[in-house]
């Protein structure tokens, strides 16, 4: 249900031309399965999940393909059915162009898939449900693909307020959203039902832009037929980008989340439209997250939204949208935040909402950067507050510690600086440089201390070491002289005379002494020790003299 | 190939600049009126130099010359320093200043976007010091004969007949020389260069520029923080001393509608590249432009005192700009903004 | 006057004295910049060793290839001293790369393991042996004891998580160029 509810304020945002209209004049429609399926294993924020299937295996859709390495991570499935041809290399869809593992997949067209169950979640322990949904790979669709099953967590309060489901989709030309919300608000109110549950969350606030009535419209007829009064759809008004989860949660209830900090400390949690459907997918039908809706605009005849399997090639997305003959780009994403894609053959992904065909004619080629005037503009379009200019000059002289005292991290890339500035400055190319240096720089570093820390303990072993042979060596010597004297004082015994006898005896007793004391002595490190370290010492040295038994036969002569 | 954005509002440095030109007619078009047309030639000669003082620093700094040359900054700057400047100043101070200006202020600091100091107020400062008493000779109002007033920007100078102290100078030297038996009222009501409100024929000028100064507003080019920091600092010192002491203190309106005071608050404190960018960086650095001019015209040397002020303050601006950096997003309180 | 002289000079003083800035020990500081390597091209047999002759001065700041042109730029920045290219006799710069054993070929003789400063190789003796990647500083360290040579150097190859944005570039046209 809507009601009139004050709605706050994001600073900043802009409002560039929409296009969202090309691509919401046709449903949802599907696409047929592609001559080969390249499903990257690392789709999600976390750790990259280990393949669990070999070249020449055949696997079924929605079977587990790899599995999650570690909680901060998420599972991914097989598209369809067929036989796995590779597990390699492959240009993944990123702007790097660079390669990462993929499973490769030649469909047997049978599209059979593995036995599915619903998960009986209300019976299951949050954590269950939660490792269940990481096996199930469900991640956040709005973009930023961060595993939904660790923001599934209540936090401290073991409730929240507020669950907030963004259908705001701000960026220009993607509809993926719009339609998602058109077509199948029911199973959409479904996952958002669970999600609910799952985090005690007291309200659900769908938000979503003033400009798609028909997506409010279905929305809230969905969710009159759901019949919870807790549910509330939401219009907001159209202001990019009101689609970031931050600042939908701050317009929908006025809370700001500060970097850094988990939403739900605040009593709220906000997910995708998308991610709600997944989760229903998931739990009610058992149906792992194989597929997802992808708007194909921008410079094509025929912009349409299709429900794509992940794996296949944007190429094949794009051949029925009839791309105009200029076309020269593939962008994954929006105008406004996309990435450029290296080639139209990388596959889409957990993270592909839309995939935006360009050309110069389309997105031209910006003039050439001017110094920048301080104008200010930036600053009164940051939806983060921040002083994007001083970033800037920061950033490019490479301060970047400079850089962070100005909240660099606090950036969230909308790209609102740079489309408003009117020295035609890059600001966000000098943010990313700035903040993957800044990644690289501390990778770096650990790297770094970790190697001195290494050193130093092996400096002090090979001391320890060195004194403790030492030791052996000194205490080797004067049993051997005492031998000697002993034999001697033998051989001249009948050649002394009792004073001389009582001499020498007073020398052996000095000797004696000497002896005992330098033993005490030495090794230096062994003295004062507790009885647990002597202990600990003892244990070791009986180690390593087993160990020296074991190796003598190896060891050189000179050893 | 480029990276997102690839949506990009169309913007650009020349059509803020074009806008400010534009912001500046009305009060050309009052000067025009009231003091001749000699400030229009005065426009001309400095806009010629600027560009071509511009386009050798391009060239000698190895920059792209159409690209910079276009922006229109250089004509920002010249257009102030005419209207700064005496309309019948000799052609060469004109020059000169304009030539301190864009070598020296803005080129040998770094160009567009580095210099520290606003280009205009060093021209006009390191004029008033070198040549105080050419830039103190203003023409006349309502003596508008064109002959006359180019003769003296190009000619042998031969200019009592046309120039007439500048309300802001009478009233100084009437109260600085005169010490005890001038008071304001008396010297504001004897003389003829005053008006109604401020100086006769600069209360209409400065209309101009208020008018001007509204249009900047409307576009966002400027935002309201510096101008009404300044006008309203000068409006209550001004008042309140002028309260306190009306012999020898004149009051708001005298302050508000005379010398650069309007120029100075839309179109000089507001100079983003030497100014303070944070909101509250903004009213600070304005109230202390404010401070700092009425300080320097009631009881400095020189008949105003906008130029220094502005100077002295863009030193202090990135002290304060570190100061007044705003809260950002999630930082404005603990809870969040809502509780 | 005098009397000003002597607040002032009071106030000097006592200033000296309350805001005295405690100098960090500058060998932590230099050490924190050089790449720990631990490799010795600098000619001292570890970086805490090279950055305390820097320290004391016995040691220029342009003998460490690893930490290449911005280590030395950093030195210079730190302590006041001028920039020099890395000095030649000390090695040249190379990509960061890892060793990697050739297992075919490894004897088990454990003297690289002797040789690696961060004990980042495992191993025992008549045991194949291994590199443990994520801890080798590529110092090249175990390549000359090595009898079979079955030690090579691998460059760390870019990944998609490593790689990183580039810095903008200027799109400005010289104006030569535009006069041509």
């Amino acid at each position: 249900m809507s009601a009139l509810r004050k709605l706050f304020r994001f600073h900043g945002g802009v409002k560039p031309d929409y296009h969202k209209h090309a691509s919401t004049r046709q449903p949802i429609a599907g696409t047929p399965i592609p001559a080969e399926l390249v499903i990257p294993l690392h789709q999600s924020i976390g750790g990259p999940p280990r393949p669990l299937v070999q070249a020449g295996e055949r696997v079924l859709k929605g079977q587990r393909i790899g599995d999650a390495d570690g909680n901060v991570s998420s599972a991914v499935h097989a598209s369809t059915s067929g036989t796995v041809t590779a597990v390699e290399m492959r240009r993944m869809p990123h702007t790097s162009g660079l390669s990462a593992l993929c499973v490769v997949i030649k469909p047997d067209g049978r599209d059979e898939w593995i036995a599915r169950q619903s998960f009986d979640f209300r019976n299951a322990s949050p954590t269950e449900t939660r490792d269940y949904l990481r096996d199930a790979g469900v991640v956040g669709l709005g973009g930023a693909v961060f595993p939904s099953h660790l923001k599934l967590n209540a936090g401290k309060q073991g409730r929240l307020d507020t669950l907030v489901l963004n259908g705001a989709e701000c960026e220009p030309f993607i509809t993926c959203d719009d339609v998602l919300m058109r077509e199948r608000g029911e199973a959409i109110l479904k996952g958002a039902a669970i999600m609910r549950e799952m985090l005690a969350a007291g309200r659900v606030l769908i938000g979503i832009e003033d400009n798609k009535p028909e997506a409010i419209a279905a929305m809230m007829a969905a969710a009159r037929a759901a019949g919870d009064d807790a549910i509330q759809v939401v219009a907001v008004p159209t202001r990019y980008p009101a689609g970031g989860a931050k600042q939908l949660i701050r317009v929908l209830t006025g809370i700001e989340v500060p970097h850094g900090e988990r939403s739900t400390d605040y009593g709220v949690q906000c997910f995708n439209v998308g991610t709600a459907y997944a989760t229903h997918d998931a739990i009610a039908l058992g149906q792992p997250l194989i597929s997802r809706i992808v708007t194909v605009a921008g410079n094509v005849g025929q912009a349409r939204n299709y429900e794509v399997l992940f794996g296949t090639p944007m190429r094949d997305l794009i051949a029925p949208c009839a791309p105009l003959p200029d076309s020269d780009r593939v962008i994954m994403g929006g105008p406004m935040m996309g990435f450029r894609m290296p080639g139209d053959d990388v596959p889409v992904v957990k993270a592909t909402n839309c995939v935006l065909v360009g050309s110069d004619a389309l997105f031209p080629p910006p003039p050439p950067e001017m110094s920048c005037i301080r104008c200010g503009e930036c600053a009164k379009v940051c939806p983060s507050d921040l002083q994007p200019f001083e970033m800037y000059w920061f950033a490019r002289a490479r301060l970047f510690g400079k850089a962070q005292e100005y909240h660099l991290f606090d950036c969230i890339e909308c790209g609102c600086c740079a489309y408003v500035c009117p020295s035609r400055i890059p600001l966000v190319d000098y943010y990313r440089f700035a903040k993957s240096e800044i990644w690289a720089r501390e990778v770096e570093k650990e790297a770094a201390d970790q190697a001195r820390d290494r050193y130093e303990f092996r400096l002090l072993r090979e001391e320890r070491e060195k004194q403790e042979k030492a030791a052996k060596l000194a205490a080797k010597t004067a049993a051997g002289r005492e031998k000697a004297a002993a034999a001697l004082a033998e051989a001249e015994k009948p050649a002394r005379t009792p004073e001389e006898e009582a001499k020498h005896a007073l020398i052996a007793a000095a000797l004696e002494r000497a002896k005992a004391q330098k033993e005490r002595a030495h090794p230096e490190n062994t003295s004062n020790l507790s009885p647990e370290q002597q202990a600990e010492i003892a244990a070791i040295e009986a180690r390593r003299a087993e160990i020296r038994e074991q190796a003598k036969p190896h060891l050189r002569a000179d050893d | 190939m480029h990276n997102s954005p690839y949506f990009l509002k169309p913007a650009s440095v020349r059509s803020v600049m074009l806008r400010v030109l534009l912001a500046l007619l009305p009060g050309i078009a009052a000067y025009v009126w009231f003091f001749g047309a000699a400030v229009l030639v005065q426009i001309a000669l400095a806009s010629v130099t600027a560009l071509l003082a511009e386009a050798a620093m391009l060239k000698l700094r190895g920059k792209p010359l159409m690209l910079y040359l276009g922006d229109g900054s250089a004509l920002v700057t010249a257009w102030l320093i005419a209207l700064t400047f005496p309309p019948i100043a000799p052609w060469w101070l004109t020059v000169i200043g304009v030539l301190a200006a864009i070598v020296v202020a803005k080129h040998l600091y770094g160009g567009l976007g580095q210099n520290p100091f606003n280009p205009a107020m060093v021209a006009f400062a390191l004029m008033i010091v070198a040549y105080p008493s050419l830039m103190s000779q203003w023409p006349a109002v309502g003596f508008t004969d064109f002959a006359p007033q180019l003769n003296a920007i190009f000619g042998p100078r031969q200019l009592d007949a046309i120039t007439m102290a500048t309300p802001l100078d009478a009233l100084r030297t009437a109260l600085h020389t005169e010490e005890a038996r001038a008071t304001v009222a008396g010297v504001l009501g004897s003389s003829a260069s005053f008006g109604n409100i401020g100086g006769k024929g600069w209360e209409w000028v400065a209309a101009g520029y208020f008018l001007g100064g509204l249009y900047l507003l409307q576009q966002r080019i400027i935002t309201w923080h510096m101008p009404a920091a300044f006008l309203l600092t000068l409006l209550v010192i001004s008042g309140a001393f002028a309260a306190f002491d009306p012999g020898h203190f004149a009051g708001p309106s005298f302050h508000l509608f005379t010398g650069g005071a309007m120029l100075g608050a839309f179109f000089i404190v507001t100079d983003p590249v030497s100014g303070c960018t944070t909101p509250r960086g903004k009213l600070f650095f304005a109230a202390g432009i404010g401070l700092l001019t009425w300080i320097i015209r009631a009881f400095g040397a020189y008949p105003d005192g906008i130029a220094f002020a502005v100077l002295l303050m863009n030193i202090a601006a990135p002290l304060i700009d570190m100061n007044t950096q705003p809260p950002v997003f999630g930082h404005k309180d603990k809870r969040g903004s809502a509780k | 006057m005098a009397l000003g002289a002597i607040v002032l000079g009071g106030a000097l003083g006592y200033a000296a004295v309350r805001f005295r800035v405690e100098g960090d020990p500058l060998v932590e500081k230099i050490d924190a910049i050089l790449p720990q390597t631990q490799c010795g091209q600098c000619g001292y047999p570890g970086c805490k060793p090279y950055a305390q002759a820097i320290a004391k001065g016995e040691a220029e700041i342009n003998q460490c290839p690893p930490g290449g042109e911005e280590g030395i730029h950093k030195l210079a920045d730190l302590l006041g001293r001028e920039f020099k290219p890395l000095s030649a006799e000390h090695g040249i710069e190379k990509p960061k790369a890892v060793a990697l054993i050739d297992e075919q070929t490894c004897i088990g003789c454990t003297l690289c393991i002797q040789a690696c400063p961060v004990d980042a190789i495992v191993g025992a003796a008549k045991q194949m042996h291994t590199v443990i990647a994520g801890q080798c500083t590529g110092c090249e360290l175990c390549l000359p004891p090595c009898p079979v040579n079955c030690i090579s150097m691998e460059p760390i190859a870019e990944s998609v998580e490593s790689w990183k944005w580039k810095y903008p570039v200027f799109k400005l046209t010289p104006s030569r160029k535009e006069a041509a």
